[in-house]
């Protein structure tokens, strides 16, 4: 019978804005900066970019057809973790290397764990740490490749601002914050980072607790043991350099290695930015914000536990 | 005159849709074919029948006697034949004992006392008039009004609340009744504040009805117990949690009632029903229905005798404008759908919501991804991602101890989640599977 009424419970009508929309979204708030990236280092960026978002999304595919689950290419959610596990890599990387990364984000990190909404750390930034510690060379090796834009003159062959900026040397803050500089393709131009994030926060597609609190406490730590005092010259370079913008507004605010309470987003915030300044200042190394974001994903059951809500009416704040 | 807007935390705003119908003035309706009245149109025992087949009954004659304390007595609505018990599908989907009833289409109707002057009555004689009306909320829960006016320490009432927020999409009866009786509805309030003389009268109105704000406040102007509240247009603000938080900032949880926060709220209907249950000694028969949604030719309110049945409601808005996937009694968000149109309408239909497509259906589920969208909608401040996850796992000390059994079932969530999960809907069965549990255990207790 065709004229059968639909039969189901309660409601009957759905919010338009669905995962896809919202990965699309956080999309279109990279694009600028992965366009810059690419201006910035030339086409051999644009190669990298490809190869991590093809990889990925081909390692996904691959693994669904593996273990006989539905096709997720749909939720756009691979799209992602490729685009910004490129913008994590410097743009003198060999081809092979994005490929090595995809597989380690979505086989290791993601679908071995089930896949999109079960990962535990951030896919994009687990590949990268692997990537660091079993690649180090290549993945420091910040020379520009020819054809670039980018003609800074290369006086301290491979090094970038931040580690400019912890060896004590004074750095271009303008070049930094437009992102005329050195550094992995998408984590350069803090000034097009920071409206990409600015974007998915008016837009509700993420929360400000995560990025406000992680910036704020990292801010107060470094002025506070940043050994410069009340400086806010080498505040504005810590901030702008590194990957901090892209993992504050990007990584640190992925959905589901980030806790879903709204203290816990706050708590989350604290540690990601005490553990940067802690890393970056203290470290050996100048980066931090890596780490500090897989550490801190490791952290989100526990703070969630000790963060759930009061319910209406038992004895919470109206 | 700028008006404080009160509000409450979290919540959806869904498309209204309510312009369909909204410029309709309500409509009499006679219905053609035979009545049927189910004898659980309540929260309660059900109703006892006191008629049998062959008697001739006229509208406004009771066919069936209150089953108990928390229970309410039934009516026939139109003249006719009484053609004997049948079980009958319900508007909520379940199958119960009803009366029907042969329709003689003469529409001969008792003769009703004259009209008293409540101020002459004291407060039992308010409450048996009330009760032997059957009257009950008729917002849509259907809690005998009755039991809802005795409460335990009468003199702790300071609030009245007149639930008039109608927060649901498409609905549109209780703004054509505010609009249209407003007076009938400030008469059932001022019975209510005159057995509760320390209480405090408020008319609660959502900001999309700014009409029904300005008129309710025209017509209370003089009465200095009466104050219209201005509630931002947000669902579900007419849950009574949220509706009590907002007007009186108190706050009560699954254990308590609204006598616990000193407050006692109706639906503007159920105010209606107290003035001409209480005045004119006349019990509830019919209703506003809005009879809405995209595949109905022409929208609109009705006041429809209770136990007319669906499909007569439809022909007299017009038929449908095409096949409808799914028709839906009450709003969208808490309705229930409805396997076929031969069902009748009761004390709490307010809505018939036919809907051309059925979105519901087409979309895709897929992974939570953790985003919290459902976190910050509910009003209850659960976590409904992982209350549902647990309910999936049957967890149930995980469910209750992150708050699983406050939840109100507004379906926010499931409205809000990104990834289309029938979050709403989960945690409802494992709420359910939660009471019989506890039901359970206290049955075992008590031998």
């Amino acid at each position: 019978m065709a004229d059968l009424l639909h039969v189901s419970a309660s409601p009957h009508i759905r919010a338009k804005a669905d995962t896809p929309y919202l990965m699309k979204m956080v999309l279109a708030a990279l694009a600028p900066a992965a366009v810059f990236g690419v201006v910035n280092f030339g086409p051999r960026a644009l190669l990298i970019l490809v190869l991590t978002v093809v990889s990925c999304v081909g390692f996904e595919t691959m693994m669904n057809r593996l273990m006989h689950r539905p096709d997720t290419l749909g939720d756009y959610s691979a799209v992602v973790t490729g685009l910004l596990l490129g913008m994590n890599l410097p743009a003198s990387a060999p081809w092979w290397l994005p490929i090595v990364g995809g597989a380690f984000a979505i086989i290791i990190v993601k679908m071995l764990f089930g896949g999109l909404g079960e990962n535990i750390m951030n896919p994009a930034l687990g590949a990268r740490c692997f990537l660091l510690i079993s690649f180090a060379g290549l993945m420091c090796d910040f020379s520009v490749p020819s054809g670039a834009f980018l003609q800074v003159a290369d006086t301290v062959s491979g090094a970038t601002p931040l580690a400019a900026v912890k060896g004590g040397e004074s750095i271009h803050l303008l070049a930094s914050f437009i992102g005329y500089t050195k550094g992995t393709i998408g984590e350069t131009s803090a000034l097009l980072l920071l409206l990409g994030g600015l974007f998915l926060a008016v837009t509700k597609v993420i929360d400000w607790r995560i990025p406000a609190s992680y910036i704020g406490s990292f801010a107060v730590f470094v002025l506070l043991f940043g050994g410069h005092g009340f400086d806010l010259y080498y505040l504005a370079c810590q901030l702008c350099t590194g990957g901090l913008m892209l993992g504050a507004w990007f990584m640190a605010t992925d959905y589901v290695t980030s806790p879903i309470t709204p203290m816990g987003r706050i708590i989350f915030g604290i540690a990601l930015g005490v553990l940067t300044g802690l890393f970056r200042l203290f470290g050996s190394s100048a980066e931090g914000v890596s780490y500090a974001i897989i550490f801190c994903n490791l952290l989100v059951p526990l703070i969630e536990r000790v963060t759930i809500r009061k319910a209406f009416g038992k004895g919470g704040k109206a | 005159m700028s008006r404080e807007k009160l509000t409450f935390h979290g919540g959806i705003h869904p498309r209204g849709a309510k312009s369909l119908s909204k410029k309709v003035a309500i409509q009499q309706f006679l219905p053609q074919g035979n009545m049927i009245y189910p004898l659980s149109q309540h929260i309660g025992a059900p109703a006892v029948p006191i008629v049998e087949a062959g008697d001739y009954v006229l509208a406004g004659q009771k066919i069936a006697e209150a089953g108990g304390f928390v229970s309410a007595p039934i009516y026939a609505s139109v003249s006719g034949k009484i053609k004997g018990l049948v079980n009958h599908l319900t508007l909520t989907g379940a199958v119960t004992t009803a009366i029907e009833l042969e329709n003689d289409h003469e529409y001969r109707s008792v003769e009703f006392p004259e009209p008293t002057d409540p101020k002459t009555l004291d407060k039992e004689e308010i409450l048996r008039r009330i009760g032997e009306a059957g009257v009950v909320g008729m917002g849509g829960a259907g809690f005998p009004t009755r039991v809802k006016l005795s409460p335990r320490e009468p003199e702790k009432m300071e609030y009245i609340l007149v639930n008039g927020a109608e927060c649901e999409p498409y609905l549109t009866s209780d703004y054509r009744l505010m609009l249209e009786r407003p007076e009938e509805i400030i008469g059932g309030l001022k019975i209510v504040l005159q057995m509760f003389p320390k209480a405090k009268g408020c008319i609660c109105i959502e900001d999309n009805k700014m009409d029904c704000i300005e008129l309710m406040e025209h017509l209370t102007a003089d009465e200095h117990r009466i104050e219209v509240k201005t509630l931002v247009a947000k669902y579900p603000q007419g849950g009574e949690r949220f509706l009590i938080q907002a007007v009186t900032g108190r706050q009560i949880n699954s254990s308590g009632l609204p006598a616990d926060a000193g407050c006692i709220v109706n639906n503007v209907e159920t105010m209606t029903a107290i003035y001409r249950a209480v005045v004119y000694q006349k019990p509830v028969i019919h209703r506003t229905v809005t009879v809405t949604g995209s595949a109905i030719r022409h929208p609109g309110n009705f006041d429809v005798p209770c136990g007319t049945c669906v499909n007569e409601l439809i022909e007299a808005a017009g038929g449908f404008v095409c096949p409808p996937e799914k028709i839906v009694s009450g709003g969208p968000m808490m309705g229930f759908s409805l396997f076929n149109t031969d069902t009748p309408t009761t004390k709490t239909s307010n809505c018939i919501l036919c809907m051309q497509k059925d979105r519901v259906t087409a979309v895709e589920q897929m992974a939570c991804v953790n985003c919290g969208r459902c976190m910050s909608v509910c009003p209850e401040k659960l976590i409904p991602a992982r209350l549902a996850r647990f309910a999936e796992h049957h967890d149930s000390a995980a469910f209750q101890k992150w708050y699983g059994m406050e939840c109100v079932e507004c379906g926010c969530c499931t409205f809000i989640c990104p990834s289309k999960r029938p979050l709403a809907q989960s945690i409802k069965s494992m709420r359910q599977s939660v009471l019989a549990e506890r039901r359970k255990q206290n049955a075992k207790g008590g031998k």
